[in-house]
């Protein structure tokens, strides 16, 4: 059953085109995430859906019904900020029971409910405290807290862990995942982060300037993106692209090198001329088995980055920047030259003129 | 320094640690000695006037006005508070000073809830035209308001209050309201957006937002606006001399007719207590309030 439905919606601020006809369908229970670099309009989406923004066209459905002319606290949302947005003046309990007793809750509801979000969010002890008392990771969760007492269908989240460190992040991450699978609500969530994207989505929504390029898996999105953007935007380091032909046998061609594309699953019968090769730096083989793939070439050593678990070359091929991964054991030094390799099957190939995954 | 005999075999001579200050720097006596003269200029005034009010009327004639009094007496305080003449009245000040309170107590609060409200609503409710509006009661702050002294008597007296404490509490509410709009609607945009919005999403409306949220937020603004609007209110003079009649004249007005009476002798150890009395409120809202003051300066009027 469809939980959230957002049919043709723009809105304008002035003459400038903010959101583009957006049309999504979140399943009931989905997670999904909207992932875009700042200014795609993810956080103005989230809020039109939440009420904050008023819509210049186009309808939002909440469980069936039209709340495009609803209050936000008539939409059944509950909302968690980036900078958390507690009443700093109010003790936790307070912040919590604020929503409530705006909506006429009786008093041993309220305590109940209190009660219970405390106890799903482990923030008992913290109860008469005051914001100001607490961690970032503290606030976030009361911030989470004040969303579930009001017992709501849809969550919104707006980049909730951007103002966490980096182990916090990982942390609440987790734990969030964790809430939504023992809630099952559905949630939407808006982050500019990839990782939290991949780890926590049913679903990703990639935006770019106000319109949705690819709605899909994490798996798809990371696998099969449709255009150069995405292919571009996900994955950290991202995509090595190599432009070049693809000639009359179908196999590309550039600077001299053949990659034969017998093995690549093209999506469109259309074979343009000029065309962009992706390939990720983890698809990657290097030495000895790089031979063994169906395309292998030699690459001078740039620069060596050790990152623990593994290592990110940067590497020189046939004149052009191509990165790729390998055991965090490999001892390689720059200036070196190595055998690269990769099966063009787990490759992407792009329309160089419209950007299209072929 | 007996500590200095323990030397790590590590430390090479030369600078170590903290770096040493001369206390009689060239630095330091620019700094000090500006400050010294600035303070004495500013409290020098202060000194004869109070050194004055306590003196008989015998020892200011000799002349010294810096000397300190030989016979300390407080008849002029008591004199400019309760028995000085203004016309026909003679009751001192006491009666300009409840004629103050009147007029500034109802002033200060009608102009700093409306204003408020105002600021609120200007900054986190943006209503068409809010920006019009805004320019509009910003551009008020900047009209002399000679220009608007006879529009006013004319608009007073078909109002009916002409002549009367609640006429002058309204033209002080109204010239009042650009600057505090302009103060709280500032410091409310300083407040994070986000709040508001999850005050929006808890179901709190504008009244709810305004008092259970954005109010317990802002004393800082609040004590700024009160200062500002007890002290230019207090030493109003302009307006308490057009708009009201020499009954319930306000304490300015009667320092001044106490001051510049043309009868008898110049009694200045009764002026200049009248006036230190005169200047009296402002000073303690200050001192009171200082720290505040400075805190809500800071948060509310110099970000925009």
């Amino acid at each position: 059953m469809t939980s959230v439905s957002i049919k043709d919606l723009c809105l304008n601020f002035g003459t400038v085109q903010v959101l583009k006809n957006l049309n999504i369908d979140i399943d009931e229970g989905e997670f999904l995430v909207l992932l875009g670099p700042s200014g795609c309009g993810k956080s103005t989406l989230l809020n039109c859906i939440a009420g904050l923004l008023e819509v210049s066209d186009g309808q939002i459905f909440i469980k069936g019904n039209n709340v495009t002319w609803e209050e936000p606290k008539d939409r059944g949302i509950g909302m968690v900020f980036q900078s958390y947005a507690l009443y700093p003046q109010m003790s936790v309990e307070g912040n919590l029971a604020f929503g409530l007793k705006n909506a006429r809750v009786p008093k041993d509801d309220i305590a109940r409910r209190i009660a219970n979000a405390a106890e799903v969010l482990q923030i008992e002890p913290l109860l008469k405290r005051k914001p100001a008392q607490l961690s970032g990771g503290q606030r976030q969760r009361v911030a989470i807290g004040r969303a579930l007492v009001r017992d709501v269908d849809v969550f919104l989240f707006d980049e909730p862990l951007s103002n966490l460190d980096a182990k916090l992040r990982a942390e609440l991450r987790v734990e969030i995942k964790r809430l939504h699978h023992r809630l099952k609500n559905t949630m939407i969530y808006v982050t500019h982060d990839q990782i939290e994207a991949l780890t926590l989505a049913d679903r990703i929504a990639i935006m770019r300037s106000g319109i949705i390029q690819q709605l899909a898996s994490p798996h798809e999105i990371y696998n099969r993106p449709v255009n150069l953007y995405v292919a571009g935007f996900m994955g950290s380091p991202g995509m090595n692209f190599l432009d070049g032909e693809i000639d009359d046998s179908g196999a590309f061609t550039f600077g001299g090198m053949q990659i034969p594309l017998d093995r690549y699953p093209f999506s469109t019968a259309d074979r343009p001329r000029q065309a962009k090769f992706g390939i990720r730096p983890e698809h990657v083989v290097c030495g000895a088995a790089a031979d063994a793939e169906p395309f292998s070439a030699e690459a001078d050593i740039e620069v060596v980055e050790p990152m623990g678990a593994d290592t990110l070359v940067w590497a020189v091929l046939d004149g052009r920047e191509f990165r790729f991964r390998v055991d965090g054991q490999s001892e390689l030094r720059s200036g070196e030259k190595i055998r690269v390799g990769f099966d063009p099957a787990r490759a992407s190939v792009f329309d160089a003129t419209t950007e299209l995954r072929l | 320094m007996t500590d200095a005999a323990i030397v790590s075999p590590r430390l090479e001579p030369g600078p170590r640690g903290q770096k040493p200050r001369r206390k009689l720097s060239r630095r330091n006596i620019f700094l000090y000695g500006t400050l010294i003269v600035v303070a004495v200029y500013y409290l020098l005034p202060l000194y004869v006037m109070v050194v004055t009010s306590l003196k008989g009327m015998p020892e200011i004639r000799l002349g010294n006005i810096f000397a300190p009094p030989v016979e300390i007496t407080f008849e002029p305080w008591v004199k400019a508070w309760a028995t000085a003449c203004t016309g026909l009245n003679c009751d001192g000040l006491s009666r300009g000073f409840w004629n103050s309170v009147q007029i500034t107590v109802p002033s200060v609060m009608v102009s700093i809830a409306i204003a408020s409200i105002n600021g609120y609503a200007l900054a986190n409710w943006r209503f068409k035209g809010a920006d019009v509006f805004f320019t509009i009661l910003i551009f008020g702050a900047f009209i002399p308001y000679q220009v608007m002294l006879y529009p006013i008597v004319i608009l007073l007296r078909e109002m009916g209050l002409y002549g009367s404490l609640w006429g002058l509490v309204v033209v002080h509410t109204i010239f009042g309201m650009p600057i505090l709009t302009l103060l709280f609607r500032n410091y409310f945009t300083s407040l994070p957006e986000e709040l508001f919005k999850a005050a929006r999403v808890d179901g709190a409306g504008f009244w709810g937002i305004f008092f259970k949220i954005m109010l317990p937020m802002s004393l800082p603004i609040f004590v700024v606006a009160i200062i500002l609007q007890v002290t230019g209110i207090w030493n109003d003079f302009l307006f308490g001399v057009v708009y009201t009649k020499p009954d319930i004249y306000p304490m300015t007005v009667q320092l001044n007719n106490i001051v510049n009476s043309v009868q008898g002798v110049k009694e200045y150890n009764v002026n200049m207590a009248a006036t230190i009395l005169t200047g009296l409120v402002p000073l303690i809202v200050y001192f009171i309030s200082g720290k505040l003051f400075v805190r809500g300066i800071a948060a509310g009027a110099v970000k925009g």
